[in-house]
């Protein structure tokens, strides 16, 4: 028994379900699909667009993962290694906005920028 | 004890400590798939960030996003798929056991495709960023008509950078590794039992185009391209 062997058609349908997405990812941009209001501080508008780019972002994740990466054909253990590489990204992402969002000293936008002037000089006109 | 004892006849390729040819492939590409993680994470720090800072800076963010060249970011992430297709094609060719000049052809045209990636970011991207004056630390210019969010856009400026010039080193060790391969293939090291080596690094390249999926909405198409002056 040998590995299980992906026909060249299959890699040649998802290279161009990729490219399909690609252009309607690039057109979606053109379009308005206006904001959500989540009522959060920081996260309150979530621009639709966004939404949309990610979403189709993740589908052709997935098909690299799936056909290009032959997890689709691996072992359950392989299987169960990739989806914890992206659920411990979760983790990260989930408990950083958690902290961020959560506190009420967080630095509003402006502060960042006022740092600049001091940081430079001491930067010995690197810059 | 004569050789011959302990050494019955294998495969080339397969490594003793395996049961079989299956077992070691399997745990090839496991091994990979642990290191990926960890490349998840490596790039998923500066995701991390990005997250919180477009969150504090959205206008900022959207005002460079639209600075961005959107052609360019498009034709790249199609190049970049290209390669893709062309590194799965090179296992492919491996793997149903065709001859080593079909797989060096395929890996040779993965690095002409990710050649000109890397050649439109850098000799025409990068170089007009730099001469719009957008490259923070090089003469970076707030421009009058970005409005309250300008003086935040440097930090958007600093992403794109940052990010895209990690995705391009990977890149470039990928042309490290994709010489090897090359050099391996037209020695014939690969047949249709071993071809470890073509498909970890498979796995590799694949996941660089996987973070490029992700850098081209998050960079060059988070702002929006509509009803707005200037827009490439």
């Amino acid at each position: 028994m040998s590995a299980h062997v992906v026909p060249v058609k299959t890699y040649l349908g998802i290279f161009v379900a990729l490219l399909v997405l690609t252009a309607l990812t690039t057109g979606a941009a053109f379009i308005d699909f206006g904001d959500v209001h989540t009522g959060i501080r920081l996260v309150d508008v979530i621009p639709l667009n966004t939404v949309v780019a990610l979403a189709i972002a993740v589908v052709k994740m997935l098909l690299v993962i799936l056909f290009f990466m032959h997890v689709k054909y691996s072992s359950g253990l392989t299987k169960v290694v990739v989806t914890a590489g992206f659920l411990f990204l979760a983790i990260l992402v989930s408990f950083t906005l958690a902290d961020e969002l959560s506190r009420s000293w967080s630095p509003e936008a402006g502060s960042w920028n006022t740092a600049i002037p001091t940081i430079l000089p001491l930067l010995g006109g690197l810059f | 004890m004569a050789d011959s004892a302990v050494h019955a006849p294998h495969p080339p390729g397969f490594k003793h400590q395996f049961e079989d040819m299956d077992q070691q492939r399997e745990a090839d590409s496991l091994g990979m798939w642990v290191f990926l993680v960890t490349e998840i994470m490596f790039f998923g720090g500066l995701f991390a960030t990005y997250i919180i800072y477009r969150a504090l800076y959205l206008p900022a963010f959207e005002t460079g996003s639209r600075l961005l060249n959107v052609k360019f970011g498009a034709v790249n992430t199609a190049v970049l798929i290209g390669s893709s297709l062309t590194m799965a094609l090179a296992i492919h060719a491996a793997q149903a056991g065709k001859k080593k000049s079909e797989q060096v052809m395929y890996l040779v045209l993965t690095m002409i495709l990710g050649a000109i990636f890397l050649f439109l970011k850098f000799a025409f991207e990068w170089r007009a960023d730099y001469h719009e004056h957008l490259v923070p630390g090089f003469h970076f210019i707030i421009r009058q008509d970005w409005g309250a969010a300008g003086p935040h856009v440097p930090m958007f400026f600093c992403f794109y950078f940052f990010m895209t010039g990690l995705h391009a080193l990977h890149m470039i060790i990928g042309f490290g590794i994709l010489t090897t391969l090359t050099v391996m293939a037209h020695r014939g090291r690969f047949n249709s039992e071993y071809y470890a080596p073509l498909e970890v690094s498979g796995l590799y390249w694949h996941f660089v185009d996987i973070v490029w999926i992700f850098l081209f909405p998050l960079l060059y198409l988070i702002g929006g391209r509509f009803a707005m002056p200037g827009v490439h």
